[in-house]
This record gives C-alpha cells, structure tokens and sequence, in this order.
C-alpha cells in the first residue's frame, strides 16, 4: 500500500468495511492482560483448530475490553447466533465454544463474560456499554491494533483530514476551546490554551510530546489505549503537531510497558508507510516525524518538566516553572505536553466537531473519563463514562460492587497525588471540581476500591512509602519530609504514637505541600490528609 | 569483576543511537537488556562512543530503577507492589519470596541463580497480586503456591 | 561570569536606568517597578528584604533544591520559590509571615533532621550557611528523629576532602564541576532520600578532578572543604632544625583580610609579612617574586615562537595546576603549546632550596618551604611530576590555602590586624607591578606583554595597562601591536570557557590556517586567582572585581611595574641563572607535561 491522499482515505474507509461486514469471527483480547491470564495458548489453539476443522471463520486480535477481571475473553460472532464474549477462557472452554457456538450456534450462557455479556456493533462509531459511553476506548477491543486498515475503517484519520483541508491550525485550536477537553494526566489544564499557548511561543523548532508515563500504581488506561488502539493517540498527535506547528513528535512511553511500546512502533511504521506520518501528509503541504522512547522506572518522569529532561537524556529531576514547557520545553524549545487519553479523543473531537464534544459531560469537565477500577471490587476494569456519572454508579451498578459479601468503605482516586473518598460521599458526579472538593484529584483515571478489612492508616502509609521510593531527590522538603512523614505514619500504626505525634505529622505535610519543588512532593501529603480529613477515628484508635 | 568489552552488535546499536539527540537512556536500555546490568566497561564504552560524560551516564544509571550497576541473578523476580496488588495481599506474597529465597528486596542469591525485587505496577492490575518471572506475568498468585513457582523456574532454567 | 542574573547586578541595572520593559508589583504592600525578568529574590532585596536561601549562589543559575525562599503570591495557594521565579506584573508578595516562617523553620528542621549534629569536628564550623541557617531560625530542639546517612569521607585528591554525609544536596558543587568547569567529576549519584553527590564509581583522586576547589568555594556547608594540611606546617615550625620558609601568593594579600572581617580588596600585604613571621617562620617570600621569574621566562619562550619560529603558536600559560591537570587529561594534543615554565610558587620553592641555600648557606634538606596559595590545585601541583623536585628534594613541601593560613593566625591568637606592616625578605621577596596583577585573570598576559614589548623592540616602551584583557568576561580577545606586528593574544577563565578557544586553535591548524591567536593565558578559576578554590568564602562577581581592584592599585603604586626591571631578579640572573632559557634555567625553572588518561568527561 502505498501513500495515501486525502481521497483515498474515505475510499479505504469504505472498502474496509465493505470486505469485513459479513464474516465470521472469534476474537481474542491479547493485550498485557490478556496475555498475562492466558490468552496466547487460547489464540493459537484456536487458530489451529479453525484450521483443522476448515472452519469459514477468522480468529481475529484486540486490544483491550477493560474486563481484566474476566481476562481471557474471547468474542465470537458467528450467523445464526448473537454476538457474544465469554470469560475466563482456558483451552478447554475453547474447545467448546468451537464444539457449541461455532459450529452449532448454541450460546453458553453460563461461560458468557460479565454484565450484558455483549459488546456494542462495531458499525457504531461511539459504543454503549450499559452507562459506558466510549470515546477513548472505541477502538479498544474492537479492532486488531496491529492492522491500520482497521483503524481506518471505523473513521480513523478523519479527524486529521478535516484539520489539515478544512480547518487548519487556528481552527482546530478554537475547535478544541468549543470542546472544553482538559487535560487528563492529572491537572485538567485546558487543551487548546496550552496548545495556542505554544503555538504563539517563539521558537526555531516546536515539539508535540505524548506523556505516556503513566506511573501511577493501579492505572493502566494510557497502557490499554496505546495497546488496543495505537493510531488513536497517534492521529491526536497529529493534530496536535499541525496546531501548534511542530514537525518532530516524541512518544514518551514508560519501559515497563514492552507491548504498549511495540504496538505504537509497529503503528508509525504503518502510518509512515501510508504517507500519514513523514513528508507532506495525506498530499498536504504538513510534514511530521514521530519517534518512541522509552522511560525507564521513575514515576517523577511523568512531571512535565522532568519528562524533558529524560527526553534530552538526563536524570528525570523536575525545575521550576515558569518557564513552562510552552516557552521553555524540550531543547529549550517550545513543547507540548499531552497525555495520552487526551490525545485519544482529539480525533473523534475534531472529526465530530467541538460542539458534539462539548454536549457530554458537565458544566466544567467535558467528555468522558477513563478510570482502572481496582481493588476490592468484584468486577474490576476499565470503564469510560461520561463526566457527571457518580462514583457509586461506577463501583456499585458498573463494577458490580464489593468482592465476597464485604462492605465498601471508600476509593482512592488520584493515586499518589490523590485522596480518599468514603461510602458517604459516593453520590458525587465525577468532574475536576467535584473531586477536589473532596480534597482529592481526578488525577489520571486510578480508582481503587477499598473495603471494611483495609486500614486508611496502612493506606496512607502505602501511598507515602511509594512517594519515598518516587521522589527524585532535589529538594528538601519532598526528599527528607516524606521520609519523616512515613517514619511517623508506621509510628501510628505500630501504635506507639501520641497526639502530639499527629500534629507533627500535619505540620510536615504542611510544609511538604507548600515548599516542594514540584507536584510529586506538593501532593505526596494528600493521601494522609484525606484520610484524616474522614477517617480520623481510624488514626485516633491506634494512637497511645 | 571481569572486564566487559562492548560488544559488535551493541556497538552497532547504540551508533545508532549516537546520531539522535538526547539518546542516552536508549542507548542504555540496549545496554541493560544485553548484558542484564550495564558494566563499568561499558559505560566507559559508552561515553566515548556518545561523547557524554561518564558521571552524566552514572547519574542517570542511579537514577532510573530499570538499571543495575551490578549482574543481576539468572532468574528475575519482580513482585507488584502496587495499589491493587497491595490491597490484594501483595505484600504476603512478597514476604513468601523473601523467605523462600533467603532474600531482601533488591538481593541475589549467593549462586547467583534469582534475584528479587518488588516493582509498582506491571499495568496488569485487574489480575492482582501479579508476579513477573523472568518477564512472563503470572497472575493472582497466592503465597502458599510461592514455593511451586520458585521450584518450577529452578527446573526450567 | 556565566550567570549574569547574580543579583548582584541587579541594582546596578536599575541604577542606570536599565532599558527595556519593566514590570510592577507589591512586596509585603510597597509598590516596586522592576526590569523584566528579576527573580522574587532579587527584588526583596532591593528593598532591604532578605529572604532565607541555602541553594542560591549568586554566581550560579538557581537550582530550587532548598525549598527555604519559598513566599506568599497572592491568588495561589502554592508557596513559589523567591529565588527562581520572576515577578509578574501586578503580583502581590508577601516575604514574611507566621505561616510562610512555619514553613520555613519546618524545612529548616527537615534538612537538619538528614544532617549530621557534630558541628564541631567539621570544616565549615562557625562558618556555615546551614548553621547560620539554624542559628537564626533558633531552632533548639531536633523534634524530628536523626535520619543522617552515613557516609565514608574522601581525601583520595589530597587537594578536597568530600564529606558526602553533610551534603544537603543543594547542587551547587555539580553545577560549578559539571557545567561552569566542564570538568564533570562531581554528580549526583541514586535518587531520593539516597541522593548522593559522589565521582562516578571511583573515588575522587581518580576522577576526571583537577582539583580547582570551585565546588569547595560554593559549597554552603562542610561536605567539601579544602585537603587541611596546617598540622604539616606546625610541625615544620615546631621542629628546631628545620629551617622554615613561607611564600605567600599574589592573590592571597587582597583576600584574607575576608576572614577578618575586611572587606574584599583590602591590601594587606606587610601585616601578613608580620604575621608570617610572627607564627616562626624563618623567611618571609612572595610569590610575586617568582611571577617576574616567570615572565622572564615565558615572554622569552614567547618571542623565540614568535620571532623565530622555533615551536608552537599560540603559546599557552601554564601556572595554573587545574589547567595544566585539565589539558594532560582532556586536551592532550595541546602539549606542544604549554609554555613548560614553571608557576610562581613552584619558581620561588626551587630558588629558596639552591640559590637562596647557596647564598645563606643553608643545607637545602633542612629547608621546608610552605607557600599559601588561594588555590587547592597547589597541594597537588608540587607533587605532580619529577621536576617538582628540581633541587633534590620536593621543592615546595606543603601548599596550603588562605582560608588555612587564616585558621592558622587565629588559633595563634595573633591580631593581625592591628600588627605593623612589614616587608618580606629580599633575596626572593621583592616584586613588581607585574607580578602582582598574576592573581587576576588576564593579569599574566598583561604581564607578559609588558617585557615582551620592551624584549622585541629593545626599547622600553611606555605602554603599562592593557586594558582589553582586564574584566571578567570569560573569553577576551585583544591584538596588540609590537614593533610594528599584531599579537593576537586571547584569555579564557573558567574551564569551560577553554574549550571555545582550544577549539578555534584546532580548527585553525585543521585547516592549515595561521593560528588565531599567538599568545593564550587561562585560569581555571572564574576571575583568576582572586576567586581561587581556596579563598574566604562567600566569592560573587563583585568580591572578584573588588580583590582584583585591589591587585590593580597595588600594580599602579608600584615604582618598578614591568617584571624583568625587578633589580632583585635581574641579580637572580646575574649571579645564578645566567640568562633567560639557560641550560641552569630550563634545569630549574622548566617541567615537562604528559598526557594522562582519564575516563570521559
Ligand atoms: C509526579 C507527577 C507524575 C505525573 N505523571 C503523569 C503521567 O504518568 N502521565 C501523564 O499523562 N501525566 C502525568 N503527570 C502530569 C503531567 O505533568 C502533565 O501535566 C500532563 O502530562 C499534561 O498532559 P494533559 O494536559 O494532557 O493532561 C504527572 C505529574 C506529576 C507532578
Ligand atoms: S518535590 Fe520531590 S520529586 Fe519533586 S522535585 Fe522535589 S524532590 Fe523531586
Ligand atoms: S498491574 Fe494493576 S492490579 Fe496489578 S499491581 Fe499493577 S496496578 Fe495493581
Ligand atoms: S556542615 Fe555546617 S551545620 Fe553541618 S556539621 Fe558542618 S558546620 Fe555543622
Ligand atoms: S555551640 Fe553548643 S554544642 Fe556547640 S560547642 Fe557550644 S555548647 Fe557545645
Ligand atoms: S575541584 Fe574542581 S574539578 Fe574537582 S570536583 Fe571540585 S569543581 Fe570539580
Ligand atoms: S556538596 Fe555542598 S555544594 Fe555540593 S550539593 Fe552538597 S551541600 Fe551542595
Ligand atoms: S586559577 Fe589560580 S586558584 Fe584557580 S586553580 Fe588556577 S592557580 Fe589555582
Ligand atoms: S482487559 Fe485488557 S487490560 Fe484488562
Ligand atoms: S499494582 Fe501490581 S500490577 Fe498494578
Ligand atoms: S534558595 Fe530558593 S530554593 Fe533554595
């Protein structure tokens, strides 16, 4: 396959979708997950029985479905019986679904994966998952990552059509202040002002980076979406690059994921290939390169500025901002930092247009949100649903609620620079705001269930323990007062503390939030303070 | 400890990598994945093949969690400590390493034959508590099945 | 200087009415106007303010590590660092009160709780930033429980001792070794609550180190300090058959006076004859006298390149150690352009164990010879090669700094300062004008200029100042005509100014170009001698300038100002040496470089 033009693309499109309408298929989830529970034993089993048995079916790869709890899953769609996905799939279960569903139609009802146990069309663009509503995700799961022509036929590189023939750099910038999409790496900052920011910033060379660092223990969003659907993040980059007028892109991805990296190596190549990477992209006058590299265990690294300095190949330590990476980024040159869940939705949004995205979600937060739903929860995933869905519905009608009879006491959302969130408050529509009122974050899509055996104490100290080991060293009050908050937090639990010990522990966390260089040692303190905000009987109990 | 010469094809590589700015850590992870640590040899090696200072390699050798200064064991243990496995008994599990293998976070068996460290999150979190053998996750590990685990590896190898 | 933020150009800046846009805020209620771009830090102290700081050097770019400066703005509920962030327009500041002092005494209280407590067995003791720190902070109880790591001591350079335990991570020593020296032999090694500062992997004598003692000037607390060797020179002053000898150099007269609370600048050359005397040395020397040495020598090595094409151009100084220790290590193919002259105090050390032994009649292995030197490079210098030892023995036995010397007068309990001037003993002790402008940077070349003009033209030409290659800039370029040709001459200070011109030389003889410069002078040191490794502590750019003014005053009031009109060293030669670059002179007054292997930069 050669270049593409601007044309082509719709005819691809078409075409695609014409050759894949009516056959039959069994699809297998291979990314980290899936692997990690089983899935490549299922896959070639299948591949080879399919084989044997001169089956007219094709045994088809994804990405991630966000049923990790259910890993492997296997979706089959054969005529004569609904579409369906099955769980927990080992080579027996395999055997037969071939035996049952596929050759004799009959669905197993009790082997069937979850909830409705059916994954929307694919002809639909934005699938439904019960109260899920996938944008990010729509992809994921659905087609083979590994095949561009199944990104193609489901719209993909619309978007970046449409901004670079119909809208051009300024428009797609006020295209994405009519979206109102934030940042999801944490902080929330609006897209297009960082983006015009560094448009306007003066500079010889201006880079796009793709913040997939994710270090957040518990999250793994970016890691599915750079898994299941590589060209998503990469036609977000795309326009990104077009909008703020940068010709070299940057994957910054983190070296635990091996796959993630591959996929999205694997994908430029593709795209490169086609003409939608590289000189003058889709017949336009717009030329971008794009390179992957890796970071290497620093959860710091995922700090903007930090994350330069790794780029250029030094220690990740962050510096102060001002100057901000839109001035003063990488090379010191103007940048561009997005998160990779960001990037995600910005071709639908530019596709659709700013106003559709901007009609989901609430007053302040727009779109959607991917969370990692983990912990002691009985169905544990990812979940993408529209800002303004409450937690309760997402760990008790989606999540299925708690594991085993137990009952749920709170999340963490946020990860380390979060907080917690009891039982109580559960009715609270996610958004930026909501969730800092709470004293907590949004953060980056980790949200960790917790029942009545877990201990806020412990938790506190958990999260502090992994900021000790995550802290880059620089300055003081992150370096030395994390360590002497963790000290007193094992204090309190060894239960060899006092009151006075409590107040000492506010007073450094008080001084941690305000002196710390960056926002690592600015927020470490969060989880303790939330959890003393709600759960203060807890410490109270274990205090001399 | 021997000294270790740069080998052709890593040499190959990291020429590679010469020619792109800031490329150090990439060049660093060939390093690491070849030889399973980076060797002062190399680093020396290394500097003047990429013309960066040694302290800046050793600096960012330090730095980053991915990379050892020193062998590491043939068999590679990494237990999930992260958020979802933690909450779902890592810690347990980790403890049952430890005392199978007579080791700390971050030891070598004196034969050399496993090292154990304890990692955050290997993104598999909705299969807690995780393990990573040798770079294969194994899934909801429990600790009385620690001991089986180590057994087989000892086999494999 | 590369930093040209230090704050303390600041007021200057607004003094003359500094162009450019401005912009206005409040601080603590009084509206200021304040050029573009000043840091928070800069502006509180135009107003008198003084914000606590422990990373801040005004010489160096902020490294934000401390967390002390942190301060109230208006409209965020984050404390921003005064000393990297600049004021915005219509910002409101508040430098001071009890909640941003919490804050700060908690960090205070952090840093000491990872720091160890025994003050008094440390180098930095009563003169500590950290400690004033604490002191001012009347912190009185550690609450918080000791964490200090324990770390072994480094003296392997026997030049700095690295203490990494009483490191507060502050970054300046990297920040200096690695980018304003381009040395690198410093860097921060783990991270976190591990980070450490350390060589890499090896120690610090094996380290790329050239031992310019810049980290130890900069260092806010006792984690590097000088190598102390003043035991050594007690023990020379305690023992009855030694016959002991003191020298002290150019830089150092205009220095310690620092240490006593002088300002920077002051001359104090006769009281510290006197003092030297006082602690019992046998002979007071100046090592200005060795610098005319050196002159003679060098602008005569320089007129037979230049003349008569007998060896490299440009010609190269070589009296500073760090450069000579950083050209054998990174530039090795510079060799042939080193002037092999020895430094000054290497000169006065081999003169004081022949002629002046001859001429006393003193058995040379009685003589110990110490010299006081603004430098830590010294105490490796005199050990560096074979013909430190021209006399049969080590030419100079002990190298110590001004900062040791100044511990030394004050354990003695002698007033300095109230002492009557002195003078220093004649045989190797007068100087002149140009001898003494050795201590700062551009001083040699202008030295040197002086009697090569009058060599070349057999005249004695007017001309005394060169004034382009005086100023802290760190390269200066400058042609100067001598009977009727141009000398290109450069000066570089600082090791990381080097490169720039070591590279145009290179890509000069590449393209087989005529050599852009003929004649080349380098300190390692930023400012020369003046802002040495071993000084008083506290060098900015205006301490430089100002020592460096008093160098120049002291060059001005001097009747005898060109090195080779020295009547003391025209005897020299007369009665001992011959001439210039005479068998007996190369014999003594030459050494010989060679190229050491380290690892990479
Ligand atoms: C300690 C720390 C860790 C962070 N880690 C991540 C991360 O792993 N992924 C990410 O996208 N953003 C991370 N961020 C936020 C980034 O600094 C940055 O705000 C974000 O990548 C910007 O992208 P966005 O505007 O699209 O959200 C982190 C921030 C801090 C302070
Ligand atoms: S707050 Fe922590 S992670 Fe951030 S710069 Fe300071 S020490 Fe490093
Ligand atoms: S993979 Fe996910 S569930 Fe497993 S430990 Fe990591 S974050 Fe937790
Ligand atoms: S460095 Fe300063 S505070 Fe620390 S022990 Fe030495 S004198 Fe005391
Ligand atoms: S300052 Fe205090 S601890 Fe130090 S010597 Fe004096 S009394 Fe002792
Ligand atoms: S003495 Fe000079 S070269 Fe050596 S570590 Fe200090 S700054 Fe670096
Ligand atoms: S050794 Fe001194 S200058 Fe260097 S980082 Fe430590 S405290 Fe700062
Ligand atoms: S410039 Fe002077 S003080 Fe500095 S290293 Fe050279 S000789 Fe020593
Ligand atoms: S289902 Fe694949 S990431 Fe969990
Ligand atoms: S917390 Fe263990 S894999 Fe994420
Ligand atoms: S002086 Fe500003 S952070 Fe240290």
């Amino acid at each position: 396959m050669g270049k593409l033009n601007r044309d082509d693309l719709d005819r691809l499109e078409s075409e695609y979708q014409e050759s894949r309408q009516e056959r039959d298929y069994i699809r297998v989830g291979m990314s980290t997950c899936g692997i990690a529970a089983g899935a490549e034993p299922v896959y070639r089993f299948l591949c080879e029985e399919i084989r044997r048995r001169a089956l007219d079916v094709e045994v088809r790869r994804s990405g991630c479905l966000g049923m990790c709890h259910a890993e492997p899953l296997v979706e089959v769609s054969v005529a004569g019986a609904p579409r369906s996905l099955y769980g927990e799939v080992g080579l027996d279960a395999a055997r037969r679904i071939l035996d049952q569903h596929v050759e004799k139609g009959l669905v197993l009802a009790g082997m069937l994966a979850s909830q409705d146990g059916l994954l929307a069309p694919p002809e639909e663009t934005v699938p439904r998952i019960g109260r899920q509503l996938r944008i990010v995700l729509r992809n994921c799961g659905i087609i083979d990552p590994t095949k561009i022509e199944e990104y193609i036929a489901r719209g993909g590189y619309q978007g970046l059509k449409r901004a670079l023939f119909e809208l051009g750099p300024e428009s797609v910038i006020e295209e994405m202040r009519t979206a109102g999409l934030r940042g999801r790496g944490g902080a929330g900052y609006p897209a297009w002002l960082k983006w015009k920011l560094t448009r306007d910033a003066e500079g010889a060379e201006k880079y796009m980076i793709c913040n997939g660092d994710e270090g957040d223990p518990g999250a793994y969003m970016d890691r599915s979406v750079l898994e299941g659907d590589p060209h998503s993040v990469i036609e977000g980059m795309l326009i990104g690059a077009l909008a703020i007028g940068a010709s070299q892109c940057y994957f910054y991805i983190r070296a635990e994921y091996p796959l993630a990296v591959d996929r999205i190596e694997t994908a430029i190549k593709q795209a490169r290939r086609m003409g939608l990477v590289g000189k003058n992209i889709l017949g336009s006058n717009f030329s971008c390169e794009m390179e992957v590299r890796l970071g290497a265990g620093a959860f710091v690294c995922g700090e903007e500025t930090a994350l330069i300095a790794s780029l250029e190949g030094r220690r990740g330590t962050p510096r102060p901002r001002p100057p901000y990476p839109a001035q003063y980024g990488l090379w010191q040159m103007p940048s561009n930092i997005n998160n990779v869940e960001t990037l995600a939705n910005v071709g639908p949004l530019i596709a659709r247009g700013g106003k559709w995205f901007a009609s989901i979600g609430t007053e302040s937060s727009k779109g959607t949100k991917v969370f990692a739903v983990t912990g002691k929860v009985r169905h544990s995933g990812l979940v993408e649903i529209p800002m303004g869905t409450t937690i309760r519905e997402i760990v008790m009608d989606i999540c299925g609620g708690a594991e085993g009879g137990k009952h749920i006491k709170a999340v963490q959302t946020g990860g380390p620079s979060g907080g917690v969130i009891p039982e109580e408050l559960f009715d609270t529509p996610v958004s930026y705001e909501s969730l800092q009122e709470l004293g907590s974050i949004m953060g980056s899509g980790g949200l960790i269930v917790m029942d009545e055996d877990d201990c806020m104490v412990d938790i506190a100290g958990f999260y502090l323990g992994f900021c000790v080991e995550e802290s880059c060293g620089k300055c003081a009050p992150c370096r030395i007062g994390g360590k002497q908050v963790k000290m007193l937090l094992d204090k309190i639990s060894a239960r060899r503390a006092t009151a006075k010990d409590v107040t000492e522990l506010r007073r450094i966390c008080h001084a941690m939030q305000k002196a710390s260089l960056c926002g690592l040692g600015q927020t470490a303190p969060n989880p303790v303070l939330s959890t003393l905000r709600y759960f203060e009987n807890e410490y109270e109990a274990l205090l001399q | 400890m021997a000294d270790v010469i740069m080998v052709p094809d890593i040499s190959r590589t990291v020429q590679k990598w010469r020619k792109k700015r800031g490329s150090l850590i990439m060049a660093l992870h060939e390093v690491q994945n070849r030889y399973g640590y980076v060797p002062r040899n190399v680093s020396l090696q290394l500097a003047q093949l990429m013309d960066v200072p040694l302290a800046r390699i050793y600096e960012v050798v330090t730095f980053y969690n991915y990379f050892n200064l020193e062998p590491p064991g043939r068999n590679n243990v990494a237990v999930c400590l992260g958020t979802a496995c933690y909450l779902k008994g890592a810690p347990e599990v980790f403890d049952a390493h430890k005392k199978a293998l007579g080791l700390e976070d971050g030891g070598t068996t004196g034969d050399g034959e496993f090292h154990l460290q304890s990692v955050r999150c290997v993104g598999c979190c909705g299969l807690a508590p995780v393990v990573v053998m040798n770079g294969q996750t194994v899934s909801k590990v429990r600790p009385e099945g620690v001991r089986d685990l180590i057994a087989r590896c000892r086999k494999e190898a | 200087m590369t930093n040209p933020n230090g704050y303390e150009s600041l007021p200057n800046a607004i003094i003359n009415g500094a162009s450019g846009p401005t912009v206005s805020c409040r601080i603590n209620g009084s509206e200021v106007e304040l050029p573009d771009g000043t840091t928070i830090l800069d502006a509180a102290r135009l107003l008198r303010l003084e914000i606590p700081t422990l990373c801040k050097h005004a010489d160096l770019d902020p490294t934000a590590a401390c967390g002390l400066c942190i301060v109230k703005v208006e409209g965020t509920h984050k404390m921003p660092r005064a000393c990297c962030t600049p004021v915005e327009e219509g910002m409101e500041i508040t430098t001071h009160n009890a909640e941003i002092m919490d804050v700060r005494r908690t960090v205070v209280e952090l840093i000491l709780s990872k720091h160890p407590t025994d003050c008094l067995t440390c180098g930095r003791n009563q003169n500590c930033e950290l400690q004033t720190v604490a002191s001012d902070f009347g912190i009185r109880q550690a609450v918080m429980p000791n964490i200090a790591h324990d770390l072994d001591r480094d003296s392997s350079s026997q030049a700095l001792t690295l203490d990494p335990a009483r490191c507060i991570t502050c970054g300046r020593c990297v920040h200096i070794c690695q980018d304003i020296q381009n040395v690198h032999a410093l860097c921060f090694l783990d991270r976190g609550y591990g980070t450490r500062i350390a060589p890499a992997g090896v120690s610090l004598g094996e380290s790329p180190c050239v031992r310019c003692g810049q980290c130890s000037a900069h260092c806010p607390t006792g984690a590097i300090f000088e190598f102390d060797e003043t035991r050594d020179v007690w023990e020379y002053l305690m023992t009855p058959e030694y016959h002991a000898v003191v020298q002290i150099a150019p830089s150092v007269r205009v220095a310690i006076g620092e240490a006593f609370g002088l300002a920077p600048g002051t001359n104090l050359t006769g009281k510290l004859y006197a003092v030297l005397r006082r602690l019992g040395f046998d002979a007071v020397f100046d090592t200005n006298f060795g610098a005319d040495v050196t002159i003679l020598e060098e602008a005569s090595e320089f007129i037979q390149r230049f003349l008569h094409g007998r060896g490299e151009l440009p010609l190269i100084t070589s009296c500073c150690p760090s450069w000579v220790d950083f050209m054998e290590k990174f530039h090795g193919d510079m060799i042939d352009h080193f002037s092999t002259c020895k430094s000054p105090h290497e000169i006065v050390g081999v003169l004081t164990k022949t002629y002046y032994a001859d001429k006393m009649g003193i058995d040379p292995s009685r003589i110990r010879c110490v010299s006081v030197m603004p430098c830590t490079a010294k105490k490796w210098e005199i050990k560096r090669h074979e013909s430190m030892s021209a006399s049969g023995f080590q030419d100079v036995d002990v190298s110590i700094t001004t900062r040791e010397l100044a511990r030394m007068i004050k354990q003695a309990g002698i007033s300095f300062l109230d002492l009557e001037e002195e003078e220093c003993d004649p045989v190797l002790g007068d100087y002149t004008g140009a001898g003494t402008i050795f201590g700062v940077t551009g001083g040699v070349m202008e030295a040197a200029l002086r009697t090569a003009a009058d060599l070349i033209t057999g005249e004695t030409m007017e001309q005394l100042e060169y004034n382009t290659v005086r100023g802290l800039d760190g390269v200066k370029e400058a042609g100067v005509e001598i009977a009727g040709r141009q000398v290109r001459v450069a000066v570089a200070h600082g090791l990381g100014h080097v490169e720039t011109v070591l590279n145009r030389i290179r890509e000069a003889r590449e393209a087989g170009d005529e050599p852009p410069y003929h004649f080349v002078e380098v300190m390692a040191c930023p400012g020369g001698c003046v802002g040495g490794g071993g000084q008083p502590y506290g060098v900015t750019n205006e301490v430089r300038m100002a020592r460096a003014r008093g160098l120049y005053s002291d060059d001005a009031r001097r009747t005898v100002r060109k090195s080779h009109e020295n009547p003391h060293v025209q005897m020299l030669y007369k009665d001992f040496l011959k001439e210039p670059l005479s068998a007996k002179a190369h014999q003594l007054l030459h050494t010989r470089y060679q190229a050491r292997l380290t690892y990479t930069r």
